[in-house]
């Protein structure tokens, strides 16, 4: 019999639990799971599509959502990779890109609080849109252009020569996006104008720049994922991160965030995606067959928004 | 009904064919709960029901549409995007004979609802869907619903309380029509106007007691109104709550398209205004447009010796004012979030420093505030949807103080919320007045204006149309001032 208090615990962090038990299964079946080596390489997996996870879970916590992630992914991977092959300094192209990024988020969300678009719609648009930009700034062919080593490092270089760099990333985008949503007015107004735009907007919150800035860094870090992807493939690539936009959702959405808003947190989606990366490194590990690795993923899915489902209404 | 409390007592009262019966009462007075009991929303505690001679069981609104009991709510109940026809059958739309139920005769739900307008008198087109009718049309969409069970008792709730005044005449018309043809009409009111122009009979319950019945003839509105009110015990604001000379805010011909008109007041340094009229006069209206929560369309707010034409939520925070909502749950909380949450909400600037805000910070001003306004919640930590009524209004409130205001504005704040919280709600108006922090309360129970308020605006169609001081003002003057044409 577990303590009172312990019990109490467990309940509250279910996919913890459950996360734990995976991996203790795992341990066993797999000889090569547990080790350090294997475990970066979960993180490392997840990392790109992890940035952008946290900037989505304040995207859906503030009430919105954004299709467009995959697309800018590609999108910025090829800009920049075009401006190097023009000659243009690296330093320079990076920042524009992120720049870029920052920018489409902000459209986004100007366009929801100007016009009353829903983000969903725009996004999608924006879904299509960009990625035919990026075939047209390519001309539909993955461009390389003589990057430098310290570029490419941020894709495949090892910190140490054990952790890889995208995994430092990773837990330092985790660390700022969790002490915003947790330690900063905007955090707290992020779930008030999820949570009751009306009340947000009656107790003086700006609940339309809360929602631009919360798309802004989220577009901002897409392009920093395409970045570190460009670096990795040492080309811009215009059919990269197909589908990445539905895996980001899946992860925050594990990680027990609503997606109606005003409910989630970051160190949700960092189970969540840690969960999706032993899922798959696991059945990798198992000879698990890729066919049958998507059906598993799916119903993954649908089990723990259930479980969250079902240990909100406990609550 | 409500736990403890007792909503109606050994109330007997009885409805005749073909006579339209008024029930008057202020709010609480026990008329919801009276309509409820017969139409089948809630079960009495004790007591029975007769319909023509017989005595019923009603334990559902379907049992009281079989016992020929229809009512309409104040609340419209139509489903927008259907056709008047649908909306009036709907539940009950006829079948072609040779599908078994299940397809629907279009022409003969058409053909039945015109018959059933044609029958009262109505002209509307059947096929127009509702959302392109009027509020007043759909009313009468809503007592074309309930004719359509061919009640022998029609209970009207409020049915005029969204209805311009021209809109009103035609529905009593129409309400007068289906008197003619033997029905009982139940018409629930807290309009003494009205009384004189519909009403044949008039019942007056106050605080869950049938006061009595009179004949309309033998009638005047004083009488009425003293019947509401009874004797009521004029309670004092406590002493020193002095007004200072010095103004805190000025409103300078305030308009706004459709709803309010060249509103013209100034609040002084620690006055409780009070601001008195009818549903619709444009209280509510005219506190968000003074706080910038709805645009205003002429005019100027002096307010810090700024002057603000174009007034938004963010700016007024700023010059020191705070609002309470009408609707709480709606408007003033975030329900998914925690009590400190809550009350830290309109100050989250304040309480920041480069916009990093500490947890420990807000529970330390949670906390105090929870002592300060007697909270009665366990943990700061706790969701503020779990919270009772009052205690969830003072959460509201309370989120306001901390933004350390100058001028209170307070929506309807003892709407749903016990006596005692009541009290304590004065008294926190009363504790800002003596720190020099002025409020203007809106509420539509008169005696409590009376009770808590250094003076009174009273509003009527969007105009300020007077002015009292509270000193030594009857809440029966109050309320004919307040409903004079």
């Amino acid at each position: 019999m577990f303590p009172q208090k312990l019990r109490a615990y467990a309940a509250r962090a279910v996919m913890e639990v459950i996360l734990l038990v995976l991996c203790i299964f795992l341990a066993f079946r797999a000889p090569n799971f547990l080790t350090v080596g294997n475990m970066l390489n979960i993180l490392r997996t997840v990392s790109m599509q992890g940035l952008i996870a946290f900037g989505m879970t304040m995207v859906i916590i503030s009430g919105e959502i954004d299709l467009s992630v995959g697309s800018a992914v590609a999108f910025s991977g090829c800009l920049i990779a075009v401006m190097v092959k023009s000659g243009m300094p690296v330093p320079t192209a990076f920042a524009i890109t992120l720049a870029v990024g920052c920018c489409i988020g902000t459209f986004t969300g100007f366009v929801r609080g100007r016009y009353q678009v829903p983000t969903f719609i725009t996004s999608l648009a924006l879904l299509t849109g960009l990625r035919g930009g990026a075939r047209l700034i390519t001309k539909g062919f993955p461009v390389a252009p003589d990057f430098p080593d310290w570029y490419t490092f941020m894709g495949t270089g090892y910190v140490f020569n054990t952790i890889p760099f995208p995994a430092i990333v990773l837990i330092v985008t985790f660390i700022i996006v969790h002490f915003l949503m947790n330690y900063t007015s905007f955090g707290r107004s992020v779930y008030a104008v999820g949570g009751n735009p009306d009340a947000a907007r009656l107790c003086g919150i700006n609940v339309s720049l809360v929602r631009i800035t919360a798309l802004a860094i989220t577009g901002t870090l897409a392009a920093l994922s395409g970045i570190m992807l460009s670096a990795r493939i040492d080309s811009g690539n215009p059919t990269v991160a197909q589908g990445w936009e539905l895996d980001v959702i899946a992860a925050v959405i594990i990680g027990g965030t609503s997606l109606t808003g005003g409910v989630g947190t970051v160190w949700g989606t960092l189970i969540g995606l840690i969960f999706i990366g032993v899922i798959i490194n696991g059945m990798t590990l198992l000879n698990v067959p890729t066919d049958v690795q998507y059906v598993v993923r799916g119903l993954l899915i649908l089990v723990a928004v259930l479980i969250n489902r079902v240990q909100l209404r406990k609550d | 009904m409500y736990p403890g409390t007792v909503a109606l007592t050994d109330v007997s009262i009885g409805f005749e064919g073909g006579r339209i019966h008024a029930l008057i009462g202020k709010n609480g007075a026990g008329k919801s709960t009276l309509v409820k009991i017969i139409s089948g929303a809630v079960q009495p505690t004790a007591g029975t029901i007769l319909v023509n001679g017989r005595a019923v069981q009603i334990r559902s609104p379907r049992d009281a549409f079989r016992e020929g009991i229809a009512t309409v709510y104040q609340e419209l109940s139509l489903v927008p995007e259907l056709t008047v026809g649908e909306n009036i059958l709907f539940g009950r739309l006829p079948k072609k004979r040779w599908s078994r139920g299940l397809v629907v005769d279009w022409n003969e739900v058409f053909t039945r609802a015109d018959a059933l307008l044609d029958d009262m008198h109505v002209d509307l087109d059947t096929k127009k869907k509702v959302s392109q009718l009027g509020v007043a049309q759909q009313q009468v969409v809503e007592i074309a619903k309930a004719m359509s069970f061919t009640p022998s008792v029609l209970v009207l709730d409020e049915p005029t309380s969204a209805l311009a005044h021209h809109e009103v005449q035609n529905l009593f018309e129409l309400i007068r029509g289906l008197a003619k043809k033997g029905v009982a009409i139940v018409y629930i009111t807290h309009r003494l106007q009205e009384l004189e122009a519909i009403a044949d009979v008039v019942s007056v319950l106050r605080d869950g007691d049938l006061i009595g019945t009179v004949n309309i003839e033998e009638a005047t509105p004083e009488t009425i109104a003293e019947m509401m009110f009874g004797e009521v015990v004029q309670k004092a604001r406590p002493a020193g709550l002095a007004v200072e000379q010095e103004p805190v805010l000025e409103v300078r011909h305030l308009s706004r398209k459709d709803g309010l008109y060249d509103i013209d007041f100034t609040l002084y340094k620690g006055e409780v205004l009070g601001i008195a009229g009818m549903l619709g006069s444009g209280k509510t209206e005219l506190l968000r447009a003074i706080f910038g929560s709805d645009t205003i369309d002429g005019g100027e707010i002096v307010v810090g010796g700024r002057t603000v034409t174009r007034p938004n939520p963010a700016r007024m925070k700023k010059l020191g004012l705070g609002l309470t909502p009408e609707s709480r749950k709606e408007e003033g909380l975030i329900p998914l979030l925690t009590v400190r949450d809550n009350l830290c909400l309109a100050s989250l600037n304040r309480l920041s420093s480069n916009g990093v805000i500490w947890k420990r910070r807000q529970q330390t001003v949670a906390k105090k505030t929870v002592e300060e306004l007697r909270i009665a919640v366990g943990d700061v930590e706790q969701l503020v949807a779990s919270l009772s009524g009052g205690n969830q209004q003072k959460v509201v409130v309370g989120n306001w103080l901390n933004t350390e205001p100058l001028i209170m504005l307070f929506d309807e704040p003892t709407r749903g919320i016990d006596v005692q919280a009541k009290q304590q709600m004065f008294q926190i108006i009363w504790d800002l007045s003596r720190r020099g922090i002025s409020s203007i309360l809106v509420s539509s129970e008169l005696e409590e204006l009376v009770e808590v308020c250094h003076r009174i605006l009273i509003m009527r169609n969007g105009r300020v149309v007077g002015e009292v001081g509270a000193d030594g003002l009857r809440v029966d003057t109050l309320l004919e001032l307040s409903m004079r044409d």
